[in-house]
């Protein structure tokens, strides 16, 4: 049982105030949905926890079963266990899928271990497969020319081959058709379901992909911080409503 | 005493004196007197020209400080004492796993791992793979045609002369007209102790005539090396070229490498230079595209570090209309290092219809590095297409951080991205094996 907790976190770009305050604990196995309009941080709180060098944290911390991963560049938070689905993935021309995935898988190995070619691509396919990921993928560059929802879906690959102990999803949902997002959902609830089950921080506009990935708890995100909390009926309020009701009640507050 | 001592430090032949001169003569007792005169001619201009000077605009941005030309010798007698069986059994290994059916290698100039062979098939439709001391006494009519024969127009008259004063051996290499070698023909010329370095290859691809050759210059340990060398390259009409080379050098030697490529009516001439090793390394590289529908594709790929220095002189010239050519030279840079490109197109008052590009692209990792761009276009027709351009550009953070949150720690995303950067000009190799050679070449320079 692992945990990730965000504590009272701050964070800057520029000198330009995002995040104010955000606090939130997941544990493994569980999935917390966060929701709120555009520009309240949601982005910028995901890439600071992940170690985006240009998001300042001003204050507060983050912590990975109990120590504060704040000192860490990204590659080695993602080493510790994280992974960051991104809301709009690189594109990095000229570096194939299976060349990336390789180096990913690589720099999780102890030193000096050599990476099992054979096996490595016996699970890279399992897994294009499973996400209906057609294998002459590998051979393409990293999202170069991918669609929206074939950048997605790559994003759920690498989640996949990396088996992460805590994954910030981005919106993973936008851009995906109606197939693609029963893809993707069953992929993610089947490493849910599986013996080291990821905890999950689903960041999303859509109740429809709460139908599939059924979260444990909502969130509602506003100007930087969690502004109300509830279970999964408080995302269906929130598409009946919009986000005024949760301003207005914050703002009385 | 103390003047003469200043113009000896000012001289500009350095090792190369006449007395070195004389005895590499002796050496070549079994050449015809023609090559011997030729020989004896390229010495006095070699010996009569100044080293270049800050004023020559072809060596702009060069540090001409480092073009030293003491302390070596051209001695091949106190060389071969030095060639251990040990260092012959790699050559011959390198050259199996290679898989060249066809291959020479050299150690400090001299052939070496037994004669060249070529095979029976080949030799009887007239293929000839011979080294270039015997070419010159069986095939004077085409080495008076196509050795060193193009003007050396990019600076380097002193340098190209020596080459031609001293010249011990190297690879020639005559295709006939429509004979195909499926399989790369591989050359490795390896430098040892202080002794300079001449390597040669001439390639005659006549009428409709298809051939790769791959090149390798390499050094044992990492003695100070002086390496100067040429390739000619010739395509015949309709004739289809592909030209790799490897230059990995001892990171200690002062290499200079001069490139002729003919390119006749309907031919295809590919090459690709790979520039890793060397302290300080020129690489002059001319194609003339003298027929209608000639294309050469001219292409580079150097990965600088420390205090390298690689300096890049091109000229495409177009001498026939229809005629079209198409550079791409990247450098990656890191630490301290340094490049030169220098591109000119150039296109003759009659060449319409010309179809030339050059770019030179430069990836900074590191702030310390410099990479400087002199493009340049001299046009004397109307109706042509040709574009050029420079670019320098750094890693993109947001490709790092992508790579990073991967768990990909910042030197491997570098690499990783540099190779991308690389793969525009790598896959354009067609051949599978040879691309894979070239990336594991790359690699060896980002090993830590
Ligand atoms: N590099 C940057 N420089 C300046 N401002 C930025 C930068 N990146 C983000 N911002 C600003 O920070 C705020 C929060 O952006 P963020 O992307 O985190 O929002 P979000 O909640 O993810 O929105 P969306 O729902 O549209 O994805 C926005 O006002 C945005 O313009
Ligand atoms: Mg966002």
């Amino acid at each position: 049982m692992s945990q990730l907790e965000i504590k009272d976190l701050h964070v800057a770009i520029g000198d330009k105030s995002i995040v104010k305050g955000f606090s939130l604990t997941i544990r493994s196995g569980e999935v917390h949905a966060i929701m709120g309009p555009n520009g309240t941080g949601k982005s910028t709180l995901a890439k600071a926890v992940a170690g985006h060098p240009d998001y300042t944290i001003t204050s507060g911390d983050v912590l990975l079963n109990g120590a504060s991963i704040l000192a860490q560049e990204a590659d080695e938070r993602a080493r510790s266990g994280l992974f960051l689905a991104f809301q709009y993935p690189s594109e990095i021309p000229g570096v194939s899928i299976a060349n990336f995935l390789r180096a990913a898988v690589q720099a999780r190995l102890a030193e000096g271990e050599e990476l099992d070619a054979t096996a490595y691509y016996k699970r890279l396919y399992a897994k294009m497969d499973l996400l209906k990921i057609d294998r002459k993928f590998t051979s393409r560059s990293v999202n170069d020319g991918f669609s929206g929802g074939e950048k997605k879906r790559c994003e759920i690959l690498q989640m996949a081959m990396l088996e992460p102990k805590f994954a910030l999803m981005d919106e993973t949902d936008s851009g995906l058709d109606i197939d693609a997002l029963r893809i993707v959902a069953d992929g993610v609830n089947a490493l849910r379901g599986g013996p080291s089950a990821p905890g999950i921080l689903l960041i999303t506009h859509y109740q429809r992909l709460l139908d599939h990935i059924v979260p444990d708890h909502v969130h509602v995100m506003w100007d930087g911080r969690i502004v109300k909390s509830g279970d999964k009926s408080l995302a269906l309020e929130l598409e009946a409503k919009g986000y005024d009701w949760v301003k207005k009640e914050f703002a009385a507050a | 005493m103390s003047a003469s001592t200043l113009i000896e430090t000012k001289s500009p032949v350095g090792s190369f004196t006449s007395e070195a001169f004389a005895a590499h003569l002796a050496s070549q007792a079994n050449s015809p007197a023609w090559w011997l005169d030729r020989k004896r001619a390229a010495y006095e201009t070699f010996a009569s020209l100044p080293l270049p000077s800050r004023t020559n605009e072809s060596w702009r941005f060069s540090t001409l400080a480092g073009l030293t030309l003491d302390g070596f010798t051209t001695d091949v007698d106190f060389i071969k004492e030095q060639i251990t069986a040990s260092e012959a059994r790699i050559s011959a290994l390198e050259l199996k796993a290679k898989g060249g059916q066809m291959g020479a290698s050299f150690f400090s100039n001299i052939p070496h791992g037994g004669p060249l062979v070529t095979p029976l098939e080949l030799a009887s439709r007239g293929v000839i793979f011979t080294t270039l001391s015997e070419a010159v006494i069986k095939h004077e009519d085409l080495l008076k045609a196509h050795f060193m024969a193009q003007p050396q127009k990019l600076g380097s008259e002193k340098f190209a002369a020596l080459h031609t004063a001293f010249v011990h051996d190297g690879v020639f290499l005559y295709v006939p007209r429509g004979v195909e070698i499926p399989d790369p023909i591989v050359i490795l010329h390896r430098a040892t102790g202080r002794m300079a370095v001449f390597p040669h290859t001439l390639v005659i691809a006549e009428e409709n005539a298809k051939v790769t050759v791959c090149e390798s210059f390499d050094s044992t340990g990492s003695a100070s090396n002086f390496a100067c060398g040429a390739n000619d390259l010739y395509a015949g009409p309709g004739a289809q070229l592909t030209y790799v080379a490897a230059q990995n050098w001892s990171r200690d030697t002062l290499s200079f490498q001069f490139n002729s490529t003919v390119v006749r009516r309907d031919a295809r001439v590919r090459s690709l230079n790979l520039h890793l090793g060397a302290r300080q390394a020129r690489h002059e590289s001319l194609s003339l595209l003298q027929g209608t529908g000639a294309f050469s594709e001219m292409l580079a790929l150097t990965v600088a570090e420390g205090a390298q220095e690689f300096d890049q002189r091109t000229l495409q010239i177009h001498q026939a209309p229809n005629t079209k050519s198409d550079l791409l030279y990247k450098n990656a840079l890191r630490d301290q290092s340094k490049t030169i490109f220098s591109g000119l197109i150039v296109v003759d008052p009659d060449a319409q219809k010309t179809d030339a590009y050059q770019s030179n692209r430069n990836l900074m990792l590191s702030d310390d590095a410099e990479a400087n761009s002199l493009p340049g276009l001299e046009i004397q027709a109307n109706d042509v297409r040709c574009t050029h351009g420079a670019t320098s550009s750094r890693i993109d953070p947001e490709q790092e951080f992508y790579l990073q949150s991967r768990g990909i720690a910042k030197p491997d995303a570098d690499e990783l991205l540099t190779f991308g950067f690389f793969e525009e000009v790598l896959s354009r190799l067609d051949n599978e094996p040879l691309h894979d050679a070239l990336r594991g070449l790359i690699g060896t320079k980002f090993q830590r």
